[in-house]
């Protein structure tokens, strides 16, 4: 399924956490950084990529990841609040049943997991979840 | 699709709370007097499937008062729609004369002088009555539990859920979700769960260590009824090891996760579903959002945020009915579904007045059984009150009032914090405050009443925090309660900005002072979600300090200025 509109709202707001809690740095520019070293800087598309996250983590110390990209030779993940974004890469081979992976991060905070594909064109796709990570204990 | 005939006929039965007769219908009948058992229960049946839907109990086996609230905030595309409309605005919306039993059942406003009028509502005994009455129309109607049923009262804490479990099973529901059970702890919920003649369903329930469904709660159950197929799929509450102490249940993993309910409902109309029910604990708004995100779905029954509507919303071809909490509502849902499609529906949501509801003679029998050897405790009086106690509103309620005072009195504090849940029957002025009385707002298997210090920065960090909980404008970042109470600390909120903006002007009551980010504050508080939380239970917290008042007062709360709304 895809998440657009969700990530859309969700990125908004994960943004302002960074930017006015200042407890947790902006590392989106490493996250950035690191993305640019794979793709060259080139256009990434999107629509053919896809992660399941959930939309607040039980537990930031390990939050279940997993991505679907058919067509990929390569997904790379990133974490674009940790001190290290660069999380893990998958290569896929031909011979591959299925382009899809599932892992579990630590996050250090609300942030976004950034997917990048890049597909048996040499064509790159993007797509990123935002999950938030709170302190919680007042349920209805 | 469903014809524009079929709608129009679906929207004059739906529009009103006593079906067929005509909405407004009410409000014509000037006091209980002329409201009869026959008029609650009036319904043309229609179609060829029955569901009845029944939510968020919190353990009141027994007819409450519970007010509605008055602040209610809807954000983003849920501002100023319901259930985010409240008081004389909802009556409006609804056509819903003041004073009628209606505005009694459903929205806020004149509570006190209309309890005196109306009674109590609930009580499981009058509940029993009515589902018997409508398995009379139709006998083959499946009943459906949205959870938040074994937990919120004396009985049920000291019986881990037992005496809930034994009346429910008379009612032979032929599902269920969950939330609040959880918090009995995964052994017992297992035995519980092992124990129960009906389906315990959640699509969302996954075993944490390997991310993978649970045998103990399958995602749903096949019914064959009215020579059609009808797949039930349960949705427990998302949120459950955040809100609640996820140590009590580490086994168990939950999320949203619509993207599996995407699958589940593929998986039930291959299987030959006609018609696919969602019976859920995710809250009113993150239901409607699901129905926009996962196709396929034709009614989901919304429990978890409490709200109670006279008639279904709608979300493309979904309608979302949300039955209120406490006992209080029974939603009956007839469906006309045909040829592989929900053609039509009519709904009504049956408030139950337990003055008008005649109680079943079996169940309260099996009621009071439950009851019998706690009675004298339960019954003790404790104090009196002035004062409506309630505890809906997204910021304060006058039973939380009366908490915080307690805490900060009872345990020596500046501070007080006390969790945003809804449950919680009102109490209304002049009435005794019995334990029993306490126990319905406090009762839980994590009350311990904590005592610390927290700085004035990790204060609005916490206070941030649970604001984002409820003002987050995506849904599925909402956990469905209100906000955290403060007792002692004053604060302006602004609804419409982002996380880490909306907090500011936080003010010690005591001096006036604005609050300091460095210097640490003394704070009483209960509900940690944190295990090995230590100090006195909350319920003897709080009846203490009534024993000591005597007869409790509670003044105009304008501690939370509250704008952007």
């Amino acid at each position: 399924m895809k998440l657009t509109r969700r990530n859309m709202i969700a990125i908004s707001s994960g943004a302002a956490v960074v930017a006015s809690f200042g407890a947790m740095p902006a590392f989106a520019s490493l996250a950035d950084d690191a993305i640019a070293e794979i793709t060259g800087g080139a256009e990434m598309g999107e629509g053919a990529l896809t992660i399941t996250a959930p939309e607040i983590a039980e537990n930031g110390n390990t939050v279940p990841i997993s991505f679907d990209a058919p067509g990929a030779v390569m997904v790379a993940l990133f974490a674009d609040g940790n001190p290290t974004p660069k999380v893990a890469s998958f290569k896929f081979g031909k011979l591959s049943p299925s382009h899809s992976a599932s892992t579990r991060i630590r996050l250090a905070g609300t942030q976004n997991v950034v997917a990048v594909a890049q597909m048996e064109d040499g064509s790159f796709q993007k797509t990123q979840a935002n999950i938030k990570v709170t302190i919680g204990g007042c349920g209805g | 699709m469903i014809s524009r005939r079929d709608f129009l006929q679906v929207s004059m039965a739906a529009s009103a709370l006593v079906g067929a007769s005509g909405f407004g219908n009410w409000s014509r009948l000037a006091a209980q007097q002329s409201l009869t058992q026959d008029q609650l229960l009036e319904f043309d049946t229609f179609g060829n499937v029955s569901l009845i839907h029944i939510t968020d109990i919190h353990g009141q086996l027994k007819p409450i008062h519970f007010r509605e609230p008055s602040i209610n905030i809807g954000v983003g595309d849920n501002k100023g729609v319901v259930p985010h409309i409240t008081g004389a605005d909802f009556r409006k919306a609804y056509g819903i004369a003041d004073g009628s039993p209606s505005h009694y059942a459903l929205s806020s406003g004149d509570f006190s002088s209309l309890a005196q009028a109306y009674g109590r509502v609930g009580g499981l005994d009058r509940v029993a009555t009515v589902i018997k009455a409508i398995r009379a129309d139709r006998p083959d109607a499946i009943l459906l539990d949205g959870g938040d049923t074994w937990h919120g009262s004396y009985t049920c804490l000291k019986t881990q859920g037992q005496d809930m479990v034994n009346v429910m099973n008379a009612l032979k529901p032929d599902a269920m979700t969950f939330h609040w059970e959880f918090t009995l702890g995964s052994e017992r919920v297992q035995e519980i769960v092992e124990s129960l003649p009906f389906a315990a369903l959640g699509q969302n329930i996954f075993d944490a260590e390997w991310d993978e469904p649970t045998e103990l709660f399958p995602p749903y159950k096949m019914f064959e009824r009215g020579g059609t197929k009808i797949a039930v799929i349960g949705q427990a509450f998302p949120y459950m090891p955040i809100a609640n102490p996820g140590w009590m249940f580490p086994e168990y993993s939950f999320g949203i996760r619509d993207e599996n309910m995407n699958a589940m409902v593929q998986e039930v109309r291959a299987a030959g579903a006609e018609c696919v029910v969602v019976l859920s604990h995710n809250g009113f708004d993150v239901d409607k959002k699901m129905a926009s995100v996962v196709p396929g779905i034709d009614v989901i029954l919304s429990g978890h945020t409490h709200d109670a509507l006279p008639e279904p919303v709608t979300v493309g071809q979904t309608i979302i009915l949300p039955s209120g909490s406490n006992g209080k509502f029974v939603s009956r849902v007839d469906l006309d579904i045909r040829d592989g499609r929900m053609m039509g529906y009519r709904t009504k949501l049956i408030p139950i007045f337990s003055d008008v509801i005649e109680p079943d003679a079996e169940v309260a029998a099996l009621i009071d059984e439950q009851r019998a050897p706690h009675v004298a405790d339960m019954a003790e009086v404790i104090g009196q009150t002035d004062s409506l106690l309630y505890r809906r509103g997204n910021f304060n309620g006058t039973w939380d009032d009366v908490i915080c005072d307690a805490l900060i009195s009872e345990r020596d504090a500046e501070i007080a914090l006390s969790p945003g849940v809804r449950w919680g029957p009102s109490v209304v002025p002049g009435q005794d405050i019995t334990r029993e009385d306490i126990f319905g707002v406090t009762s839980m298997s994590y009350g311990k009443a904590y005592r610390t210090e927290m700085t004035g920065e990790f204060l609005q960090v916490i206070l941030e925090d649970v604001a984002d909980n409820i003002f987050n404008p995506d849904p599925y970042y909402q956990q469905g309660g209100d906000m955290v109470r403060t007792g002692g600390l004053g604060y302006r909120i602004d609804v419409s900005k982002p996380q880490g903006e909306r907090i500011s002007n936080m003010t010690l009551l005591s001096t006036g002072e604005l609050i300091d980010p460095a210097r640490a504050y003394v704070v009483a508080g209960w509900a940690s979600v944190n295990e090995n939380t230590e100090g006195p239970q909350i319920w003897d917290v709080v009846e203490n300090h009534i024993a000591k008042l005597g007869t409790v007062t509670v003044e105009q709360n304008n501690s939370v200025e509250v704008v952007g709304v």
